[in-house]
């Protein structure tokens, strides 16, 4: 008996031949520059998110978890915040753009890391202020029992 | 390898409550939208340049089939460009988490074995590494662009657009594929068990409509802090966006600024009322005027926004100087002005030389900028005069200009 390649829907198949002929037609002139470069640029894009990105926070989040339990999203909340303004502006808070930056567009690129720094301060004041107010109310709804 | 749960490859490795169908499909839907919006305004915005028109508008000349769509921008509204590439830029910001979010509940499907099961899946899965990696490529590029780190490898506009359609074939298959699994996973109500539910669960620390709440809440957090670039009077606001916070200075030129003077290398001797003349070319022959005798000629004024392919604008201005379509009647083009190649005093840029359309230099609004909100405009806003279009991307409203030369283009 002949084994036989398994190939699934047609109409999947179909759809799938056609994007990739799109993207390569598109792709021919996206690499047509600096193939190499451009090419590590995507793969090395998704390798990193899921690779080296993910796991990191993932571990991140695993540590919170682990030592704070039901209590996490107090934490968990602000610090994600945090890190993703710092992840979507980097350039700009990190000051590697700032010769650029204050060059080109007349602006001061002295604020970026301080503005980051104090929303952090506030995201975390806030959550703190959250919890302490929620723990109270809890108390009071939740009598100590008699000694 | 599949029954190991320190390995990714086993189902039980992943161990969060919250994947499942429904989460990834609302995230999913979001994205279908979002990412369609983000791609018309990236093409319309493509359009925007006028790149048929002439080579200097157009830095993708391969562009074949992919400008099939191209169109004469229009000039009103007026507003139109700081909208579309308001909405592009601000959207594309705050749909990050979204991006974030999705990538995050579909992980464990990387490591899924059998790597195929048939040839349609073994293509599906190879789809997502143009699905995936052009996205982010885009996301990344975009978000780099914004704030001037031009790291990347090429011309921003290169990449962006070839990188765009790369990743909307892939979209458009994934969408295809996998809106109408989405579509029932939200209308059932009962959980269904995919692949994606984890067979161990840890204890759950967030409901799943919390987690969605999460994602908002950081979208919400990117959006306020960046919206605000496209208003003057929220500028204050935008505190981490590259044209948020302050304004350069205070006064009628105290408006945001793409290039300064001195990043474009204007030398000040070149634009003094003795050195400086305008040449303009036309059907009869050259004009060269002066900035006194551009003075001289009829006024008219036009408020009208900057608005960036960054993203970010400005309110409107209230500028002040003499019609294009003015201009173009001293070289004898007598109420059917044509198209115009516009050429600044900057030595460097990509758009030191730029075209605008027949349509554009024929609009009342249509300036050759002397003043603005009742000064004489600064070096850094192109001093002695500037183009001011209504509707045209910020490069196109060429600074410090030099020579005008109508025509067909």
């Amino acid at each position: 008996m002949r084994h036989r390649i398994a190939i699934g829907g047609p109409f999947a198949l179909l759809l799938l031949l056609c994007s990739f002929a799109l993207a390569a037609y598109a792709g021919v002139r996206l690499l047509a520059d600096d193939w190499s470069r451009v090419a590590l640029w995507i793969v090395g894009a998704a390798v990193l998110h899921d690779l080296v990105l993910l796991p990191l926070y993932a571990a991140a989040d695993r540590v919170i978890v682990g030592g704070l339990g039901t209590r996490t999203m107090y934490v968990r909340v602000p610090a994600a915040l945090s890190g993703l303004l710092l992840l979507v502006w980097f350039p700009l808070i990190s000051g590697m753009t700032a010769a650029r930056y204050r060059s080109a567009t007349g602006l001061s690129p002295d604020g970026f890391l301080a503005r980051w720094l104090l929303i952090t301060a506030a995201l975390f004041a806030g959550s703190a202020l959250l919890l302490v107010v929620r723990v109270r109310r809890a108390r009071k709804r939740r009598p100590p029992a008699d000694h | 390898m599949r029954d190991d749960p320190r390995l990714p490859f086993s189902p039980r490795f992943w161990r969060s409550p919250l994947r499942g169908p429904w989460f990834t499909s609302v995230l999913g839907l979001v994205l279908l939208v979002g990412i369609t919006v983000l791609f018309v305004t990236g093409l319309v915005s493509y359009a925007a340049y006028n790149p048929d028109l002439s080579p200097v508008n157009d830095k993708t000349p391969d562009k074949g089939v992919l400008g099939f769509y191209l169109f004469a921008w229009p000039t009103s509204p007026h507003w139109l460009y700081r909208l579309t590439q308001g909405l592009h830029v601000t959207l594309g910001i705050t749909l990050i988490p979204v991006l974030l979010a999705k990538l995050w509940s579909v992980v464990p499907r990387l490591f899924a074995l059998p790597p195929a099961r048939s040839l349609t899946h073994a293509l599906e899965r190879l789809s997502l590494v143009l699905l995936v990696g052009g996205g982010l490529f885009e996301f990344v590029t975009g978000v780099l662009n914004v704030q001037l780190d031009y790291v990347f490898p090429g011309s921003f506009y290169v990449l962006h657009f070839y990188g765009a359609w790369v990743f909307f074939a892939a979209f458009v298959a994934h969408a295809l594929l996998k809106t109408p699994t989405a579509l029932r996973n939200l209308r059932r109500s009962r959980e269904e068990r995919n692949d994606l539910v984890s067979p161990a669960p840890a204890e759950p620390t967030v409901s799943r409509r919390g987690a969605l709440w999460f994602v908002g809440g950081g979208s919400l957090l990117l959006f306020s802090t960046t919206v605000g670039q496209s208003f003057d009077w929220l500028r204050r606001t935008a505190l981490l966006a590259p044209h948020g916070g302050a304004d350069p200075g205070t006064g009628p030129n105290g408006f945001q600024i793409n290039k300064t003077a001195a990043y474009a290398g204007i030398d000040p001797a070149e634009t003094s009322e003795d050195a400086w003349r305008l040449v303009i070319t036309g059907r009869t022959g050259t004009v060269r005027l002066s900035r006194a005798q551009l003075d001289e000629l009829p006024s008219h004024s036009a408020a009208l926004p900057i608005a960036c392919v960054e993203g970010w604008s400005t309110s409107d201005q209230w500028w002040r100087g003499v019609r294009l379509r003015d201009l173009a009647a001293l070289v004898g083009y007598d109420g059917d002005p044509p198209d115009l190649f516009v050429e600044s005093l900057q030595r460097h840029g990509a758009f030191r030389r730029a075209a605008l359309r027949a349509n554009q230099v024929a609009d009342p609004r249509s300036l050759l900028a002397l003043y603005v909100n009742g000064e004489e405009l600064s070096p850094d806003h192109g001093h002695p005069a500037r183009i001011i279009v209504p509707a045209a991307p910020g490069v196109l409203n060429t600074k410090w200009v030099a020579r005008l030369t109508f025509g067909d283009l």
